[in-house]
Protein backbone atom coordinates (compact mmCIF):
# COMPACT_ATOMS: atom_id res chain seq x y z
CA UNK A 1 0.00 0.00 0.00
CA UNK A 2 2.96 2.31 0.39
CA UNK A 3 3.28 2.59 -3.34
CA UNK A 4 -0.16 4.09 -3.74
CA UNK A 5 1.29 7.61 -3.68
CA UNK A 6 3.27 9.52 -6.21
CA UNK A 7 3.45 8.67 -9.87
CA UNK A 8 0.22 10.27 -10.94
CA UNK A 9 0.67 13.58 -9.30
CA UNK A 10 0.53 15.66 -12.44
CA UNK A 11 -2.46 13.73 -13.63
CA UNK A 12 -4.38 15.27 -10.80
CA UNK A 13 -3.84 18.76 -12.21
CA UNK A 14 -4.65 17.67 -15.68
CA UNK A 15 -7.69 15.75 -14.57
CA UNK A 16 -9.21 18.38 -12.37
CA UNK A 17 -11.13 19.96 -15.23
CA UNK A 18 -12.80 16.74 -16.15
CA UNK A 19 -13.31 15.93 -12.46
CA UNK A 20 -16.27 18.26 -12.22
CA UNK A 21 -18.09 16.66 -15.08
CA UNK A 22 -17.08 13.07 -14.66
CA UNK A 23 -16.55 12.01 -11.08
CA UNK A 24 -18.31 14.52 -8.87
CA UNK A 25 -20.92 12.35 -7.16
CA UNK A 26 -24.26 13.02 -8.83
CA UNK A 27 -26.65 14.54 -6.35
CA UNK A 28 -29.71 13.54 -8.29
CA UNK A 29 -28.76 9.85 -8.06
CA UNK A 30 -28.06 10.23 -4.34
CA UNK A 31 -31.47 11.80 -3.80
CA UNK A 32 -33.14 9.08 -5.87
CA UNK A 33 -31.43 6.26 -3.94
CA UNK A 34 -32.08 7.85 -0.54
CA UNK A 35 -35.73 8.22 -1.50
CA UNK A 36 -35.75 4.58 -2.61
CA UNK A 37 -34.36 3.57 0.79
CA UNK A 38 -36.94 5.66 2.60
CA UNK A 39 -39.65 4.09 0.46
CA UNK A 40 -38.41 0.62 1.43
CA UNK A 41 -38.42 1.60 5.11
CA UNK A 42 -41.93 3.06 4.84
CA UNK A 43 -43.24 -0.02 3.03
CA UNK A 44 -41.73 -2.34 5.63
CA UNK A 45 -42.87 -0.33 8.65
CA UNK A 46 -46.42 0.27 7.46
CA UNK A 47 -46.78 -3.30 6.25
CA UNK A 48 -46.12 -4.75 9.71
CA UNK A 49 -46.46 -8.52 9.77
CA UNK A 50 -47.74 -8.80 6.20
CA UNK A 51 -45.06 -6.50 4.83
CA UNK A 52 -44.83 -6.34 1.03
CA UNK A 53 -41.12 -7.05 1.48
CA UNK A 54 -41.70 -10.52 2.94
CA UNK A 55 -41.66 -12.18 -0.52
CA UNK A 56 -38.41 -10.35 -1.30
CA UNK A 57 -36.95 -11.48 2.04
CA UNK A 58 -37.93 -15.01 1.24
CA UNK A 59 -36.46 -14.88 -2.26
CA UNK A 60 -33.15 -13.48 -1.02
CA UNK A 61 -33.20 -16.07 1.75
CA UNK A 62 -33.66 -18.90 -0.75
CA UNK A 63 -30.58 -17.64 -2.58
CA UNK A 64 -28.39 -16.98 0.44
CA UNK A 65 -29.51 -19.93 2.58
CA UNK A 66 -27.54 -22.67 0.79
CA UNK A 67 -24.52 -20.36 0.52
CA UNK A 68 -24.61 -19.74 4.26
CA UNK A 69 -25.00 -23.43 5.05
CA UNK A 70 -22.06 -24.29 2.79
CA UNK A 71 -19.89 -21.54 4.26
CA UNK A 72 -20.73 -22.60 7.81
CA UNK A 73 -19.81 -26.19 6.98
CA UNK A 74 -16.51 -25.04 5.52
CA UNK A 75 -15.78 -22.81 8.51
CA UNK A 76 -16.73 -25.33 11.23
CA UNK A 77 -13.46 -27.35 11.27
CA UNK A 78 -11.49 -24.14 11.78
CA UNK A 79 -13.66 -22.74 14.56
CA UNK A 80 -13.04 -25.89 16.57
CA UNK A 81 -9.26 -25.51 16.25
CA UNK A 82 -8.79 -23.49 19.47
CA UNK A 83 -10.33 -26.36 21.43
CA UNK A 84 -7.52 -28.70 20.32
CA UNK A 85 -4.88 -26.48 21.79
CA UNK A 86 -6.22 -26.52 25.30
CA UNK A 87 -3.60 -27.76 27.66
CA UNK A 88 -3.91 -30.52 30.22
CA UNK A 89 -3.88 -27.86 32.92
CA UNK A 90 -6.94 -26.21 31.38
CA UNK A 91 -8.74 -29.53 31.23
CA UNK A 92 -7.84 -30.43 34.83
CA UNK A 93 -9.15 -27.05 35.91
CA UNK A 94 -12.33 -27.59 33.97
CA UNK A 95 -12.83 -31.00 35.60
CA UNK A 96 -12.40 -29.38 39.03
CA UNK A 97 -14.92 -26.67 38.15
CA UNK A 98 -17.39 -29.20 36.84
CA UNK A 99 -17.03 -31.38 39.95
CA UNK A 100 -17.72 -28.36 42.12
CA UNK A 101 -20.72 -27.43 40.00
CA UNK A 102 -21.94 -31.00 40.12
CA UNK A 103 -21.74 -31.09 43.91
CA UNK A 104 -23.63 -27.79 44.08
CA UNK A 105 -26.34 -29.10 41.82
CA UNK A 106 -26.68 -32.33 43.79
CA UNK A 107 -27.13 -30.32 46.95
CA UNK A 108 -29.75 -28.17 45.24
CA UNK A 109 -31.65 -31.21 44.09
CA UNK A 110 -31.72 -32.59 47.61
CA UNK A 111 -32.79 -29.36 49.27
CA UNK A 112 -35.21 -28.18 46.66
CA UNK A 113 -37.12 -31.45 46.56
CA UNK A 114 -40.43 -29.93 47.51
CA UNK A 115 -40.41 -27.38 44.77
CA UNK A 116 -39.21 -29.90 42.29
CA UNK A 117 -41.92 -32.37 43.14
CA UNK A 118 -44.53 -29.73 42.84
CA UNK A 119 -43.21 -28.60 39.50
CA UNK A 120 -42.94 -32.15 38.28
CA UNK A 121 -46.48 -32.95 39.33
CA UNK A 122 -47.69 -29.84 37.68
CA UNK A 123 -45.86 -30.71 34.51
CA UNK A 124 -47.20 -34.22 34.52
CA UNK A 125 -50.70 -32.90 35.12
CA UNK A 126 -50.63 -30.61 32.16
CA UNK A 127 -48.97 -33.12 29.92
CA UNK A 128 -51.51 -35.75 30.91
CA UNK A 129 -54.41 -33.36 30.41
CA UNK A 130 -53.25 -32.46 27.00
CA UNK A 131 -50.79 -34.57 25.14
CA UNK A 132 -47.87 -32.33 24.23
CA UNK A 133 -46.59 -34.92 21.78
CA UNK A 134 -43.79 -32.85 20.40
CA UNK A 135 -40.98 -34.04 18.23
CA UNK A 136 -37.71 -32.20 17.63
CA UNK A 137 -36.18 -31.44 14.26
CA UNK A 138 -32.41 -31.09 14.79
CA UNK A 139 -30.61 -28.22 13.06
CA UNK A 140 -27.37 -26.29 13.27
CA UNK A 141 -26.84 -22.56 13.49
CA UNK A 142 -25.17 -21.42 10.26
CA UNK A 143 -25.25 -17.64 10.48
CA UNK A 144 -25.52 -15.01 13.19
CA UNK A 145 -26.83 -11.48 12.80
CA UNK A 146 -24.29 -8.79 13.63
CA UNK A 147 -24.68 -6.50 16.61
CA UNK A 148 -24.48 -3.49 14.30
CA UNK A 149 -27.81 -4.59 12.87
CA UNK A 150 -29.21 -4.41 16.40
CA UNK A 151 -31.23 -7.58 16.11
CA UNK A 152 -30.50 -10.86 17.83
CA UNK A 153 -31.29 -13.36 15.12
CA UNK A 154 -29.63 -16.48 13.71
CA UNK A 155 -30.12 -18.66 10.65
CA UNK A 156 -30.49 -22.42 11.09
CA UNK A 157 -29.96 -24.97 8.32
CA UNK A 158 -33.46 -26.46 8.35
CA UNK A 159 -36.44 -24.94 6.58
CA UNK A 160 -39.86 -25.72 5.26
CA UNK A 161 -38.49 -28.92 3.67
CA UNK A 162 -37.72 -30.15 7.18
CA UNK A 163 -41.29 -29.43 8.25
CA UNK A 164 -40.64 -26.09 9.95
CA UNK A 165 -42.89 -23.06 9.89
CA UNK A 166 -43.12 -19.61 11.48
CA UNK A 167 -43.69 -19.29 15.25
CA UNK A 168 -42.28 -22.72 16.09
CA UNK A 169 -40.31 -23.02 19.32
CA UNK A 170 -36.54 -23.47 19.09
CA UNK A 171 -34.69 -25.11 22.00
CA UNK A 172 -31.34 -26.67 22.69
CA UNK A 173 -30.29 -29.12 25.40
CA UNK A 174 -30.11 -26.28 27.96
CA UNK A 175 -33.44 -24.58 27.37
CA UNK A 176 -35.35 -22.08 25.27
CA UNK A 177 -33.48 -20.46 22.38
CA UNK A 178 -36.20 -18.54 20.57
CA UNK A 179 -38.85 -18.82 17.91
CA UNK A 180 -38.87 -19.03 14.14
CA UNK A 181 -39.68 -15.77 12.37
CA UNK A 182 -39.72 -16.95 8.74
CA UNK A 183 -38.63 -19.95 6.75
CA UNK A 184 -37.22 -20.62 3.31
CA UNK A 185 -36.97 -24.07 1.78
CA UNK A 186 -33.63 -24.90 3.39
CA UNK A 187 -33.15 -22.34 6.17
CA UNK A 188 -35.10 -20.58 8.88
CA UNK A 189 -34.52 -17.29 10.70
CA UNK A 190 -34.77 -17.55 14.48
CA UNK A 191 -35.48 -14.64 16.84
CA UNK A 192 -33.47 -15.24 20.02
CA UNK A 193 -35.12 -14.54 23.37
CA UNK A 194 -32.33 -12.02 24.12
CA UNK A 195 -33.68 -9.71 21.39
CA UNK A 196 -35.31 -6.60 22.88
CA UNK A 197 -38.35 -7.21 20.65
CA UNK A 198 -38.84 -10.73 21.99
CA UNK A 199 -41.48 -11.37 24.66
CA UNK A 200 -42.07 -14.81 26.11
CA UNK A 201 -44.86 -15.74 28.48
CA UNK A 202 -43.04 -17.15 31.53
CA UNK A 203 -44.09 -18.96 34.68
CA UNK A 204 -42.07 -19.02 37.87
CA UNK A 205 -41.41 -22.64 38.80
CA UNK A 206 -42.21 -22.74 42.50
CA UNK A 207 -45.11 -20.30 42.69
CA UNK A 208 -46.62 -20.84 39.24
CA UNK A 209 -46.98 -17.07 38.92
CA UNK A 210 -47.14 -15.90 35.34
CA UNK A 211 -45.35 -12.98 33.76
CA UNK A 212 -43.52 -11.81 30.69
CA UNK A 213 -39.85 -12.36 29.90
CA UNK A 214 -38.31 -9.83 27.52
CA UNK A 215 -34.81 -9.63 26.13
CA UNK A 216 -32.69 -6.75 27.39
CA UNK A 217 -30.79 -6.29 24.13
CA UNK A 218 -27.80 -5.22 26.13
CA UNK A 219 -24.24 -5.45 24.92
CA UNK A 220 -23.31 -7.04 28.22
CA UNK A 221 -23.90 -10.78 28.09
CA UNK A 222 -24.41 -10.94 31.85
CA UNK A 223 -27.35 -8.56 31.66
CA UNK A 224 -29.84 -11.42 31.31
CA UNK A 225 -33.54 -11.20 30.56
CA UNK A 226 -36.25 -9.12 32.22
CA UNK A 227 -39.14 -10.83 34.00
CA UNK A 228 -42.26 -8.87 34.95
CA UNK A 229 -44.95 -10.69 36.89
CA UNK A 230 -48.61 -9.94 36.22
CA UNK A 231 -49.45 -10.06 39.91
CA UNK A 232 -47.56 -7.18 41.49
CA UNK A 233 -47.90 -8.49 45.02
CA UNK A 234 -45.89 -11.67 44.51
CA UNK A 235 -42.15 -11.46 45.04
CA UNK A 236 -40.33 -14.05 42.93
CA UNK A 237 -37.66 -15.97 44.79
CA UNK A 238 -34.04 -15.90 43.76
CA UNK A 239 -32.65 -19.00 42.05
CA UNK A 240 -36.15 -19.99 41.05
CA UNK A 241 -36.54 -21.53 37.60
CA UNK A 242 -38.65 -19.82 34.94
CA UNK A 243 -40.38 -21.94 32.30
CA UNK A 244 -42.52 -20.97 29.34
CA UNK A 245 -46.17 -20.57 29.96
CA UNK A 246 -47.36 -21.56 26.51
CA UNK A 247 -50.66 -20.87 24.82
CA UNK A 248 -52.95 -22.45 22.31
CA UNK A 249 -52.04 -20.33 19.34
CA UNK A 250 -49.05 -18.39 20.63
CA UNK A 251 -45.57 -19.09 19.38
CA UNK A 252 -43.98 -20.76 22.41
CA UNK A 253 -44.74 -24.28 23.60
CA UNK A 254 -45.33 -24.71 27.31
CA UNK A 255 -42.93 -26.00 29.92
CA UNK A 256 -39.63 -25.18 28.21
CA UNK A 257 -37.04 -23.95 30.75
CA UNK A 258 -35.99 -20.35 30.10
CA UNK A 259 -33.61 -19.45 32.91
CA UNK A 260 -32.94 -18.85 36.58
CA UNK A 261 -33.89 -15.74 38.56
CA UNK A 262 -30.73 -13.99 39.71
CA UNK A 263 -31.97 -10.68 41.03
CA UNK A 264 -35.29 -9.20 42.10
CA UNK A 265 -36.26 -5.52 42.08
CA UNK A 266 -39.47 -4.04 43.43
CA UNK A 267 -40.81 -1.00 41.66
CA UNK A 268 -43.25 0.97 43.79
CA UNK A 269 -44.17 3.33 40.99
CA UNK A 270 -45.20 0.66 38.54
CA UNK A 271 -46.57 -1.58 41.32
CA UNK A 272 -44.91 -4.59 39.77
CA UNK A 273 -42.02 -6.91 40.46
CA UNK A 274 -39.11 -6.97 38.09
CA UNK A 275 -36.62 -9.79 38.15
CA UNK A 276 -33.51 -10.52 36.14
CA UNK A 277 -33.43 -13.98 34.61
CA UNK A 278 -30.13 -15.56 33.57
CA UNK A 279 -30.92 -17.73 30.54
CA UNK A 280 -29.86 -21.38 30.69
CA UNK A 281 -28.74 -21.21 27.08
CA UNK A 282 -25.29 -19.79 26.33
CA UNK A 283 -26.10 -17.60 23.35
CA UNK A 284 -22.48 -16.86 22.51
CA UNK A 285 -21.78 -20.50 21.60
CA UNK A 286 -25.02 -21.56 20.00
CA UNK A 287 -24.63 -24.54 17.66
CA UNK A 288 -26.97 -27.54 17.62
CA UNK A 289 -30.61 -26.66 18.26
CA UNK A 290 -33.92 -28.48 18.02
CA UNK A 291 -37.19 -27.13 16.65
CA UNK A 292 -40.37 -28.37 18.32
CA UNK A 293 -42.75 -29.69 15.68
CA UNK A 294 -46.02 -31.61 16.07
CA UNK A 295 -45.47 -35.34 16.35
CA UNK A 296 -45.64 -37.07 12.99
CA UNK A 297 -44.38 -34.14 10.94
CA UNK A 298 -42.85 -35.20 7.64
CA UNK A 299 -39.31 -33.99 7.37
CA UNK A 300 -36.29 -34.29 5.10
CA UNK A 301 -34.16 -35.48 8.02
CA UNK A 302 -34.33 -37.71 11.09
CA UNK A 303 -36.81 -36.40 13.65
CA UNK A 304 -36.37 -36.99 17.38
CA UNK A 305 -39.75 -38.16 18.65
CA UNK A 306 -41.19 -37.23 22.04
CA UNK A 307 -40.22 -40.61 23.54
CA UNK A 308 -36.59 -40.16 22.48
CA UNK A 309 -36.68 -42.46 19.47
CA UNK A 310 -35.27 -41.41 16.13
CA UNK A 311 -37.53 -41.51 13.13
CA UNK B 1 -16.82 -3.77 -19.39
CA UNK B 2 -19.54 -2.41 -17.17
CA UNK B 3 -21.36 -5.77 -17.14
CA UNK B 4 -18.19 -7.56 -16.03
CA UNK B 5 -17.62 -4.92 -13.38
CA UNK B 6 -21.16 -5.31 -12.07
CA UNK B 7 -20.77 -9.07 -11.98
CA UNK B 8 -17.49 -8.79 -10.05
CA UNK B 9 -18.97 -6.25 -7.66
CA UNK B 10 -22.03 -8.40 -6.97
CA UNK B 11 -19.88 -11.48 -6.38
CA UNK B 12 -17.74 -9.45 -3.96
CA UNK B 13 -20.83 -8.23 -2.08
CA UNK B 14 -22.28 -11.75 -1.89
CA UNK B 15 -19.02 -13.18 -0.61
CA UNK B 16 -18.68 -10.34 1.91
CA UNK B 17 -22.23 -10.86 3.14
CA UNK B 18 -21.85 -14.62 3.56
CA UNK B 19 -18.50 -14.32 5.37
CA UNK B 20 -19.87 -11.58 7.58
CA UNK B 21 -22.62 -13.79 9.00
CA UNK B 22 -20.87 -17.18 9.00
CA UNK B 23 -17.14 -16.80 9.64
CA UNK B 24 -16.81 -13.56 11.56
CA UNK B 25 -19.32 -14.22 14.37
CA UNK B 26 -16.77 -16.76 15.66
CA UNK B 27 -14.20 -14.02 16.24
CA UNK B 28 -16.63 -11.21 17.02
CA UNK B 29 -16.36 -8.97 20.05
CA UNK B 30 -19.74 -9.08 21.81
CA UNK B 31 -21.34 -9.83 18.47
CA UNK B 32 -19.88 -6.84 16.63
CA UNK B 33 -18.38 -8.05 13.34
CA UNK B 34 -16.43 -6.21 10.63
CA UNK B 35 -18.78 -4.83 8.00
CA UNK B 36 -17.27 -6.37 4.86
CA UNK B 37 -20.05 -5.09 2.60
CA UNK B 38 -19.13 -1.58 3.65
CA UNK B 39 -15.50 -2.24 2.73
CA UNK B 40 -16.54 -3.41 -0.74
CA UNK B 41 -18.64 -0.27 -1.24
CA UNK B 42 -15.83 2.01 -0.06
CA UNK B 43 -13.34 0.24 -2.34
CA UNK B 44 -15.67 0.84 -5.28
CA UNK B 45 -16.26 4.46 -4.32
CA UNK B 46 -12.49 5.09 -4.12
CA UNK B 47 -11.73 3.60 -7.52
CA UNK B 48 -14.57 3.72 -10.02
CA UNK B 49 -16.98 6.47 -10.95
CA UNK B 50 -19.51 7.71 -8.45
CA UNK B 51 -22.83 6.54 -10.01
CA UNK B 52 -21.59 2.95 -10.00
CA UNK B 53 -20.46 3.25 -6.37
CA UNK B 54 -23.78 4.78 -5.31
CA UNK B 55 -25.79 2.04 -7.00
CA UNK B 56 -23.50 -0.61 -5.54
CA UNK B 57 -23.93 0.91 -2.07
CA UNK B 58 -27.70 0.78 -2.43
CA UNK B 59 -27.61 -2.81 -3.73
CA UNK B 60 -25.29 -4.02 -0.97
CA UNK B 61 -27.50 -2.29 1.58
CA UNK B 62 -30.66 -3.96 0.29
CA UNK B 63 -28.86 -7.32 0.37
CA UNK B 64 -27.83 -6.71 4.00
CA UNK B 65 -31.42 -5.76 4.80
CA UNK B 66 -33.02 -8.81 3.25
CA UNK B 67 -30.51 -11.69 3.54
CA UNK B 68 -31.44 -14.22 6.22
CA UNK B 69 -30.60 -13.51 9.77
CA UNK B 70 -31.61 -9.85 9.28
CA UNK B 71 -34.90 -8.89 10.89
CA UNK B 72 -34.71 -5.10 11.12
CA UNK B 73 -36.86 -2.77 9.02
CA UNK B 74 -35.66 -3.17 5.42
CA UNK B 75 -34.06 -0.14 3.81
CA UNK B 76 -32.00 0.98 6.80
CA UNK B 77 -28.68 -0.46 5.60
CA UNK B 78 -29.56 0.64 2.04
CA UNK B 79 -29.88 4.22 3.28
CA UNK B 80 -26.65 4.00 5.32
CA UNK B 81 -24.52 2.50 2.55
CA UNK B 82 -25.87 4.86 -0.13
CA UNK B 83 -24.86 7.84 1.99
CA UNK B 84 -21.47 6.26 2.68
CA UNK B 85 -20.83 5.64 -1.02
CA UNK B 86 -21.66 9.28 -1.70
CA UNK B 87 -19.28 10.52 1.03
CA UNK B 88 -16.45 8.19 -0.03
CA UNK B 89 -16.87 9.20 -3.68
CA UNK B 90 -16.50 12.85 -2.67
CA UNK B 91 -13.23 12.11 -0.89
CA UNK B 92 -11.72 10.52 -3.96
CA UNK B 93 -9.54 12.64 -6.16
CA UNK B 94 -8.41 11.80 -9.62
CA UNK B 95 -5.32 9.99 -8.40
CA UNK B 96 -4.82 6.83 -6.41
CA UNK B 97 -5.47 7.69 -2.78
CA UNK B 98 -2.62 7.20 -0.31
CA UNK B 99 -2.70 4.41 2.24
CA UNK B 100 -3.51 6.90 4.98
CA UNK B 101 -6.34 8.39 2.94
CA UNK B 102 -7.83 4.92 2.42
CA UNK B 103 -7.71 4.06 6.12
CA UNK B 104 -9.16 7.45 7.03
CA UNK B 105 -11.96 7.05 4.50
CA UNK B 106 -12.80 3.58 5.81
CA UNK B 107 -12.89 4.81 9.41
CA UNK B 108 -15.12 7.75 8.52
CA UNK B 109 -17.33 5.59 6.32
CA UNK B 110 -17.69 2.93 9.00
CA UNK B 111 -18.56 5.53 11.63
CA UNK B 112 -21.08 7.19 9.32
CA UNK B 113 -22.72 3.94 8.21
CA UNK B 114 -23.16 2.41 11.66
CA UNK B 115 -24.35 5.74 13.05
CA UNK B 116 -26.88 6.32 10.25
CA UNK B 117 -28.15 2.78 10.77
CA UNK B 118 -28.41 3.27 14.54
CA UNK B 119 -30.07 6.68 14.18
CA UNK B 120 -32.61 5.34 11.71
CA UNK B 121 -33.36 2.65 14.30
CA UNK B 122 -33.90 5.31 16.95
CA UNK B 123 -36.22 7.32 14.71
CA UNK B 124 -38.25 4.21 13.89
CA UNK B 125 -37.81 2.92 17.47
CA UNK B 126 -37.15 -0.40 15.76
CA UNK B 127 -35.35 -1.83 18.74
CA UNK B 128 -35.19 0.52 21.69
CA UNK B 129 -31.53 0.67 22.70
CA UNK B 130 -29.42 2.94 24.88
CA UNK B 131 -27.13 5.59 23.41
CA UNK B 132 -24.03 4.44 25.31
CA UNK B 133 -24.52 0.89 24.07
CA UNK B 134 -24.86 2.19 20.52
CA UNK B 135 -21.74 4.34 20.79
CA UNK B 136 -19.75 1.34 22.00
CA UNK B 137 -20.99 -0.73 19.07
CA UNK B 138 -20.13 2.06 16.61
CA UNK B 139 -16.59 2.44 17.95
CA UNK B 140 -15.86 -1.27 17.95
CA UNK B 141 -17.24 -1.52 14.41
CA UNK B 142 -14.91 1.27 13.25
CA UNK B 143 -11.96 -0.50 14.87
CA UNK B 144 -12.86 -3.79 13.15
CA UNK B 145 -13.23 -2.18 9.74
CA UNK B 146 -9.92 -0.32 10.03
CA UNK B 147 -8.18 -3.53 11.14
CA UNK B 148 -9.40 -5.38 8.07
CA UNK B 149 -8.70 -2.54 5.63
CA UNK B 150 -5.11 -3.58 4.75
CA UNK B 151 -6.30 -7.07 3.83
CA UNK B 152 -9.48 -6.24 1.94
CA UNK B 153 -9.15 -2.82 0.34
CA UNK B 154 -5.93 -3.09 -1.76
CA UNK B 155 -6.94 -6.24 -3.69
CA UNK B 156 -10.48 -4.94 -4.21
CA UNK B 157 -9.26 -1.53 -5.37
CA UNK B 158 -6.81 -3.16 -7.76
CA UNK B 159 -9.62 -5.33 -9.10
CA UNK B 160 -12.06 -2.45 -9.57
CA UNK B 161 -9.25 -0.29 -10.96
CA UNK B 162 -8.44 -2.85 -13.60
CA UNK B 163 -12.09 -3.22 -14.61
CA UNK B 164 -12.80 0.49 -14.65
CA UNK B 165 -9.85 2.44 -16.04
CA UNK B 166 -10.23 5.46 -13.81
CA UNK B 167 -6.52 6.25 -13.65
CA UNK B 168 -5.91 4.83 -17.08
CA UNK B 169 -2.19 4.15 -17.29
CA UNK B 170 -1.62 2.42 -13.93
Amino acid sequence: MGSLGGPDRERRWRGIDSLDARSRPPRSLLVALVLASVTLITLDVSGGQSSPLEPARRAVGEAFGPAQSAAATAVRPFTSVPAWFRSKGDLAEEVRDLEAANADLREQVQTAGVDRNRLQQYDELTSAAEDLGHALVPARVVALGSRQSQSFTVTIDAGSDAGLGPDMTVVNNDGLVGRILRVTRTTATVLLITDPESTVGGRVGSSSEVGFVTGSGSLDEDAGLDLRLLDGTVVPARDDAVVTWGSENGPYERGVPIGRITEVYSSVREASQRAVVAPYVDFSSLDVVGVMVPSGTTSDRAVIEADGSLR
Amino acid sequence: MSVVRWAVALVAVTLALVLQVTLFPHVAWHGVVPNLCLLVVVAAALTVEAPFALLLGFTAGVALDLAPPADHVAGRWALALTIVAFLAARVRQDVRPTALAVVGTVAAASFAATSVFALSGMVLSDPATSVTGLLQVVLVAVLWDVLLTPFVLPPLMRLFGRLGPQWAAT
